[in-house]
């Protein structure tokens, strides 16, 4: 997708006054909080076990290197295939080689953020090669052109009846008397529609949610079966994995997982946690007959050892933007690139740098709610303030918020004449505050007023009249 | 009663006082006013006081007090964020205690603070030794008066039905949350209803607010609302920022609600009108 | 140089550790190397909550209460005597043509399905028609209630993802308390050398590895894709049904 987070300000407006967006955005808190907090409360390790997530990966972090080694031979000892890319382009160049080798005219697609990222399905529509969605949320924004408007939930941007239009448009066999006014109907048809399509693809390319070094295998976890389709039923699977999603181990897997489906939507488990080791066996009745690991790095390698090293633990789980008031507000799209949210904010001046995005990260309250749910330990607000640190220094920031923050500032150094100044300000404030002791305009205040009130002060400063009691009660004492 | 008036610009001097106050003499606490506090509502300040001296303690009030830095930390600007701590430390490190009416100011000097001095020069300097010294001894007020001072009451006495929202920072980075309602519980007359979601941002953030307005507006509107449904006739919470940006979103869409800081209520104060006026 | 050799040198040559140590004061490579060996050797578990730690008749009953909360249905039996009525009486029970498919494991094999005179019985890998398709789970985990399958020669994994109905034959001695001792026990099985992918002593091609398919299933498919309404039944199967046999 092209990147246009420089668009915030703007495609966030065009968000709010977005009455259908506006309804579909209810669910994300309906759809995520308190399940989180349900599956949370039921398990009282939850905390330690974040402990020891981040941990593990802060372990991986240091030795990547070797761990990356030590699951290549394992994945070459299975019979598999290691491609190492360095840049987006290099990832799709690969993956469009391995889809011709095998004579590919479609191949269906496992959920895959990846995928998004190096922009994959436009680079093989382009060359000849249909790329089928198989998530419900991914076939649907796929249906519409549009790109995932959250991480895990990719078309909750969209309502049941937009859904409808496009199966509708799209779905040319479907009569008129057919019923697709819920969810239940249209994910029939869906299921209809696609499962034509995982038996007649000749390549199916899932993403990772782990790469465990110990055995060489990618882990996908899903709750609808079609990444198990997507990979189980093509000739070729071809796995898309940064290398940041490698454990050490199963049982590092084993505990990681314990966070991940909780914090995404609250399930205990998802549905389906699937360890892939290399192709089908000699004897194995089903399964891909080859098996390719694409290792992307794309940026990644760039942040360790730098203050956004800890962003390399995170798990893909939404549980950040799932819980922030500004995606609650404007939605996924409006970041205009392809991680919204807390860690959108974060990753994307790395993947994209900071001069196209620095709006990301300073388009944040600070709430850390999304730090106080990642179940990584991701210190988001402080990487955010290091974003707009980056772009303090490099001259980034808007000039004038940046003069206005440097008056600010001469005074806030000054006490004795922040001290003169406000004494004389307030007071004269204050009177113009009037009896109503709020003002609904006010000069160089726009940004407040436009909608809201602003209350007025009561007067004199606490310090000044601080000081004038202080040496009432000297007085009396002497 | 003992008040004293620190109205010398210059720190107190080293040995004056002795950090973490022996038994024998009241811990002497610093009032770490906090900007939006000073200007705008200074009875938050002499609710502040009350609540403190009636706790036992002796409240100093040092004039070399501006704001604790947060518009420049959280805008990127490093240097001057470092500048103005430097003079918040001097100005009130000599105290046994710093108090500040605001969640957010108080995670400022108390978390962020120390960040602020790990080049690596600072330990030479001193300044990082410095900088977590005087960290931990900065709590914001109403978790000082509950969690240090001990006190179980304030005797005072509030006619009326409020809502409590947690404001963000205290609550997740100072864990302020059940202080202010146990506090409140023992208010004669008091009645508490939650609101939905206390604990979502009000949408204020700081610069946020001016720099995305129509998202902020989004977030505080959703926030109001939630606070409207509940019924009460008062909104309390304890940061003035977050107050007057709801206050004046609950004025601007003619609301009778009043908003004021739970200090105020605590410390029986509430002879100014509220926040933003009354309807 | 190669992207490999490209990606692998930036990440060793980024100066700091998350401990903050600069690249120098690192533990010296032949140290890491053998502090990352030793990790994938030992394989040391974390936190194990408290949930799925319990005795026997426990556990089952854990599994059962986790499974039933993700939707699976669970049939507790005491024989593989019973097993094929009770196949029969789940498609009777929901109208389904008296037909299954499975693979040729052996446990399977222990069934009487000839007893079922009207119950058609194929074998071997779906081809997405089949209605039913029948599994033996290699183990069960009581914390989360999730069904342990792995692919294998007798194994399809096709039958775990293409058939409307999933019915899943469960040994009651198989089932763990937590995911960690499934791993075990699969080392166990295959041989914890090999599993790791041939690191015994003369490697490479051992027959027995970590299986190519191990999949670990916790109730019907679903999905939550439109509005966040959960609805079961998504490309995978709409229904999983457990029969617990105590053996």
């Amino acid at each position: 997708m092209e990147l246009s987070s420089h668009k915030f300000k703007e495609q966030a407006g065009r968000a709010l006054g977005n009455a259908q967006l506006q309804k579909a955005l209810l669910n994300v808190e309906k759809g995520f909080v308190a399940k989180r907090q349900l599956a949370v409360d039921a398990l009282p390790e939850f905390d330690a076990l974040r402990d020891n997530a981040r941990d593990i990966k802060n372990h991986v972090l240091a030795h990547l290197d070797l761990y990356l080694e030590a699951y290549e031979k394992k994945v070459v000892a299975s019979g598999g295939v290691v491609h190492w890319a360095e840049t987006a382009e290099d990832a799709r160049r690969i993956v469009l080689e391995i889809c011709r080798k095998a004579n590919a005219r479609t191949v269906t697609k496992g959920k895959s953020m990846i995928t998004e990222e190096i922009a994959l399905n436009d680079h093989l529509t382009a060359n000849g090669i249909e790329p089928v969605e198989t998530d419900l949320g991914e076939y649907i924004i796929q249906l519409r052109g549009e790109h995932p408007s959250h991480i895990i939930a990719p078309a909750v941007h969209l309502n049941k009846s937009q859904v409808e239009g496009d199966f509708r448009r799209v779905h040319t066999h479907l009569r008129e008397d057919r019923d697709l006014s819920e969810p239940v109907s249209l994910l029939g048809e869906a299921r209809d529609v696609l499962r034509q399509r995982y038996l007649s693809a000749d390549v199916g390319i899932t993403g990772a949610n782990f790469l465990v070094a110990e055995t060489g295998s990618s882990v996908i976890v899903t709750n609808e079966g079609n990444g198990d389709l997507t990979q189980t039923l093509g000739k070729v699977h071809i796995v898309m994995a940064s290398i940041e999603k490698i454990v050490p181990t199963l049982e590092d897997t084993a505990q990681i997982l314990r966070v991940l489906a909780r914090s995404a939507t609250g399930q205990d488990m998802s549905v389906y946690t699937t360890f892939s080791t290399g192709p089908r066996r000699a004897d194995d009745p089903d399964g891909p007959e080859e098996y390719h690991v694409v290792l992307l790095d794309n940026g990644r390698s760039s942040m360790l050892g730098t203050e956004y090293q800890d962003m390399l633990r995170c798990i893909r789980c939404g549980a950040c933007m799932n819980h922030c008031p500004v995606y609650h507000a404007v939605g996924g799209h409006a970041y205009g690139s392809v991680y919204p949210g807390p860690m959108g904010a974060v990753l994307t001046p790395s993947l994209n740098g900071i001069e196209k995005t620095g709006q990301l990260p300073n388009a944040s309250t600070f709430c850390g709610r999304c730090e106080s749910v990642c179940p990584m330990r991701i210190p988001l607000p402080k990487m955010m303030r290091h974003w707009r640190e980056r772009e303090f220094e490099r001259h980034l920031t808007p000039a004038a918020q940046r003069y206005g923050l440097k008056f600010w500032a001469f005074f806030a150094r000054r006490p004795r004449l922040y001290r003169a100044a406000v004494a004389v300000a307030m007071p004269i404030l204050a009177r113009f505050g009037g009896s109503k002791r709020r003002f609904s305009h006010l000069p160089l205040a726009g940004g407040w007023t436009r909608h809201r009130d602003l209350p007025a002060p009561e007067g004199k400063t606490f310090v000044q009249q601080w000081q004038q009691r202080g040496h009432r009660r000297s007085e009396v004492a002497q | 009663m003992s008040v004293k008036n620190s109205e010398s610009l210059a720190p107190t001097p080293e040995g004056a006082a002795t950090p973490q106050a022996d038994s024998a003499r009241p811990p002497r606490v610093g009032l770490f006013a906090t900007c939006l506090v000073d200007l705008f509502r200074p009875s938050i300040g002499f609710s502040a006081v009350k609540l403190l001296e009636k706790a036992g303690c002796e409240v100093h009030v040092p004039i070399a007090q501006t704001c604790c830095g947060q518009p420049a930390y959280n805008s990127g600007d490093r240097a001057d964020s470092r500048a103005i701590a430097e003079q918040v430390i001097e100005a009130f490190e000599a105290f046994d205690y710093v108090v500040a009416p605001s969640g957010s100011c108080a995670a400022m000097l108390r978390k962020h603070y120390p960040g602020l001095f790990s080049q690596d020069g600072d330990q030479q300097t001193g300044w990082a030794q410095r900088a977590t010294a005087f960290s931990e001894k900065c709590f914001e007020l109403i978790s000082f008066l509950s969690d240090v001072m001990k006190v179980e009451t304030t005797g005072e006495t509030f006619k009326g039905t409020v809502t409590y929202h947690d404001s963000c920072s205290g609550l997740r980075e100072l864990q302020i949350r059940d202080q202010p309602r146990k506090l409140l519980a023992g208010i004669d007359g008091l009645a508490m209803t939650e609101m939905k979601d206390p604990d979502v941002c009000c949408g204020f953030g700081g610069t946020f607010c001016v720099k995305y307005a129509e998202i902020s507006n989004a977030i505080v509107s959703k926030k109001v609302s939630s606070i409207e449904t509940t019924g009460a006739d008062t909104l309390l919470a304890g940061d003035l920022g977050c107050l007057m940006n709801m206050a004046g979103k609950l004025k601007r869409s003619g609301s009778a609600m009043e908003v004021r800081h739970v200090a105020e209520v605590l410390a029986g104060m509430t002879e100014q009108p509220p926040i933003a006026g009354r309807k | 140089m190669s992207a490999r050799e490209a990606i692998l040198r930036r990440i060793r040559s980024a100066t700091l550790g998350p401990d903050g140590r600069s690249a120098g004061e690192r533990a010296g490579d032949e140290q890491r190397k053998a502090g990352v060996r030793a990790r994938l050797e030992t394989a040391p578990r974390g936190v194990i909550p408290a949930r799925g730690q319990l005795p026997r008749a426990e556990r089952v009953a854990l599994f059962e209460e986790m499974a039933s909360a993700a939707s699976a249905t669970i049939a507790r039996l005491s024989s593989y005597e019973e097993v094929a009525a009770e196949v029969s009486n789940y498609l009777r029970e929901r109208n389904l043509p008296a037909a299954i498919r499975m693979g040729e494991d052996g446990r399977l094999a222990r069934v009487p399905w000839a007893r079922e005179k009207t119950l058609d019985v194929r074998k071997g890998p779906s081809e997405g028609t089949d209605l039913v398709g029948v599994s033996h789970a290699f183990a069960a985990i009581a914390e989360t209630g999730s069904v342990v399958l792995h692919s294998g020669a007798d194994n399809p994994t096709t039958l775990n993802f293409l058939p409307e109905h999933h019915v899943v034959i469960v040994d009651a001695d198989a089932i763990a308390g937590d995911m960690e001792s499934v791993w075990s026990a699969l080392r166990n099985e295959t041989d914890r050398e090999n599993l790791a992918g041939g690191r015994s002593a003369g490697g490479g091609q051992d027959a027995a590895k970590m299986p190519r398919t191990v999949n670990v299933i916790t109730g019907p498919s679903r999905s939550g894709d439109i509005e966040q309404t959960i609805l079961l039944g998504a490309h995978g199967p709409r229904a999983l049904h457990l029969i617990i046999v105590d053996t």
